[in-house]
């Protein structure tokens, strides 16, 4: 008998807030997706500004069927998947939801939730625990009611709360989901508050990585340095005296670091998104990314999904890499950075990530946030969020990503010739 | 959820003292974990919220025992038989007492 650790000492972080850390990835076959994000469907009851739900989502309405999402359950628990997270959307807005939640208990997953809370009545939760449900995690958007109905767009706050005392009835672990931006950042002490009073095992506070909706809003969303050092102090504060009560994970935001985030745990390694629609993606963001074709989950299987499609193989590894990447001795921390981000900031999805210092193209993020250190205060409250709704989405599903909205301080969104 | 990159807790290995974990106390797998054994992956894995840890074969074969009714005087003569070995009392007690100081078990 060997000495017992954990693996070596190494824990294995999956994408969730809790985790530690993964292995590298290895050369060759790629390890099991444990991570299967089902995104059951794109409706909502929420609007809001932030959210990564692709900006044409209403242009996708079609969903999977019950039978279809039961067939994915089993063929990606063969295949090593291990944490299934049921998302949206508003899952709850699925009547299938105890089904699903079911099936993958019975297969052995550990299940997750991933709600706004928004149709969790009594009845649901109950019959989601005999269905044999983990865990819940529940959004929040601020824990002030005017900010959070503000940035949520209806009334939901006084809800949250019930949901809460309710997963704590349940005797559910609850992590909380804050997303973090310009609009709420000051108040970071008062979320975490809350966070507290209702009793959450963890709190996660999320700064806005800026895709989908969270890009349409960027100007209104980004933080500024300030902001966000003084925000990360008062949550290492608050990590430090409450660490017997609530582990609080705060996620730095890309663009003021300098080092590019190994997204999703690198492209292929561990990640498995099933759209609301059936198309198979290594992360919830990458329809996004032109001249690339993902598959389908009724048309392939989720072993040929994983190993063999186009989709999934593009970016996995290392050899795809150009620029500052080849022979770059991070690129096994990183494997390069996000695909998404590159090509929001750059136009070319296998780009340097541009977060990373050492981008040709870091300029770029630069001017983001020198715009936002820049911007006045008065000129950015007086301009409209855009809201996540259908008919927003309609209005802005007709553009080029990453094109618009078009404003003349924008010019590090303009792809250049590179260097 | 977002593809987060750090700010996950380190395992803790540094604070675990053998003393933490007396021979006649009961260990017991924690909520919010869940220990199961993964065919994929070859290995014992804990599952909690969003996330995993991987254990090695020593590590998974010590927490398979932690049923809640085995103490630990137990469960390193269950272990010493298995291995064949006679020394695994402070092993065993020294990665309890890293499983107690991530939570993972608890101590009765």
């Amino acid at each position: 008998m060997s000495r017992p650790t954990a693996a070596q000492g190494e824990a294995d972080r999956l994408l969730g807030p809790l985790g530690e850390r993964l292995p590298a990835p290895v050369k060759g076959k790629p390890g099991p997706p444990l991570w299967l994000l089902a995104e059951l469907t794109y409706r909502c009851p929420l609007h809001c500004a932030f959210c990564f739900n692709p900006v044409d989502f209403a242009t996708r309405e079609q969903e999977l069927s019950t039978e279809s999402w039961l067939r994915v359950l089993r063929e990606a628990r063969a295949l090593g998947s291990v944490q299934v997270g049921f998302s949206g959307g508003e899952p709850m807005l699925r009547d299938d939801l105890e089904v699903l939640v079911a099936e993958a208990h019975r297969l052995g997953y550990y299940t997750n939730l991933l709600t706004s809370g928004v149709g969790l009545t009594e009845e649901r939760a109950e019959a989601l625990q005999r269905a044999g449900l983990d865990h819940v995690q529940l959004s929040f958007q601020d824990s002030t009611r005017e900010a959070n109905d503000f940035l949520s767009h209806t009334r939901t706050f006084d809800l949250k709360q019930r949901v809460a005392a309710l997963i704590k009835r349940h005797e559910w672990p609850m992590v909380l989901n804050c997303v973090i931006h310009r609009l709420n950042i000051d108040y970071i002490d008062k979320i975490i508050d809350m966070a507290l009073e209702l009793g959450a095992e963890y709190l996660e506070l999320a700064n806005t990585q800026f895709y989908s909706w969270a890009e349409v809003n960027r100007d209104q969303l980004m933080p500024t340095q300030a902001q966000v050092q003084r925000a990360e102090a008062v949550a290492a504060e608050y990590r430090e005296r409450f660490a017997d009560r609530i582990r609080i994970i705060f996620v730095v935001p890309d663009y003021h670091g300098t080092r590019p985030k190994k997204c999703m745990n690198g492209w292929g390694q561990v990640f498995l998104t099933v759209a609301p629609d059936g198309t198979a993606m290594p992360c919830h963001t990458a329809r996004m990314l032109p001249g690339l074709a993902f598959p389908h989950v009724d048309t392939m299987s989720m072993a040929d999904i994983w190993y063999a499609s186009e989709g999934f193989n593009r970016y996995r590894g290392t050899d795809w890499m150009q620029g500052a990447c080849v022979d770059c001795p991070e690129q096994a921390n990183d494997l390069g950075g996000c695909r998404c981000q590159a090509f929001l900031l750059t136009g070319d999805p296998a780009a340097t990530d541009p977060v990373c210092s050492k981008s040709s193209q870091r300029e770029r993020v630069d001017a983001v946030v020198a715009r936002a250190e820049a911007a006045d205060p008065a000129q950015i409250a007086a301009r409209p969020l855009v809201f996540r709704d259908p008919k927003a989405s309609r209005q802005l599903s007709g553009r080029t990503q990453g094109s618009i909205p078009p404003t003349p301080s924008r010019p590090a969104r303009l792809p250049e010739s590179s260097p | 959820m977002s593809g987060t990159a750090d700010g996950g807790r380190p395992i803790e290995t540094g604070s675990a003292r053998l003393d933490d974990v007396p021979l006649a106390s009961v260990p017991c797998v924690a909520k919010p974990f869940r220990l199961q054994f993964e065919t994929a992956q070859d290995a014992w894995v804990l599952l909690y919220p969003e996330g995993m840890v991987k254990l090695n074969g020593p590590g998974g074969a010590i927490l398979e025992q932690c049923d809640g009714e085995a103490d630990v005087m137990t469960i390193v003569a269950r272990l010493q038989e298995a291995f064949g070995r006679t020394d695994l009392a402070d092993d065993v007690r020294g990665f309890l007492a890293v499983a107690l100081g991530n939570r993972w078990i608890t101590l009765t």
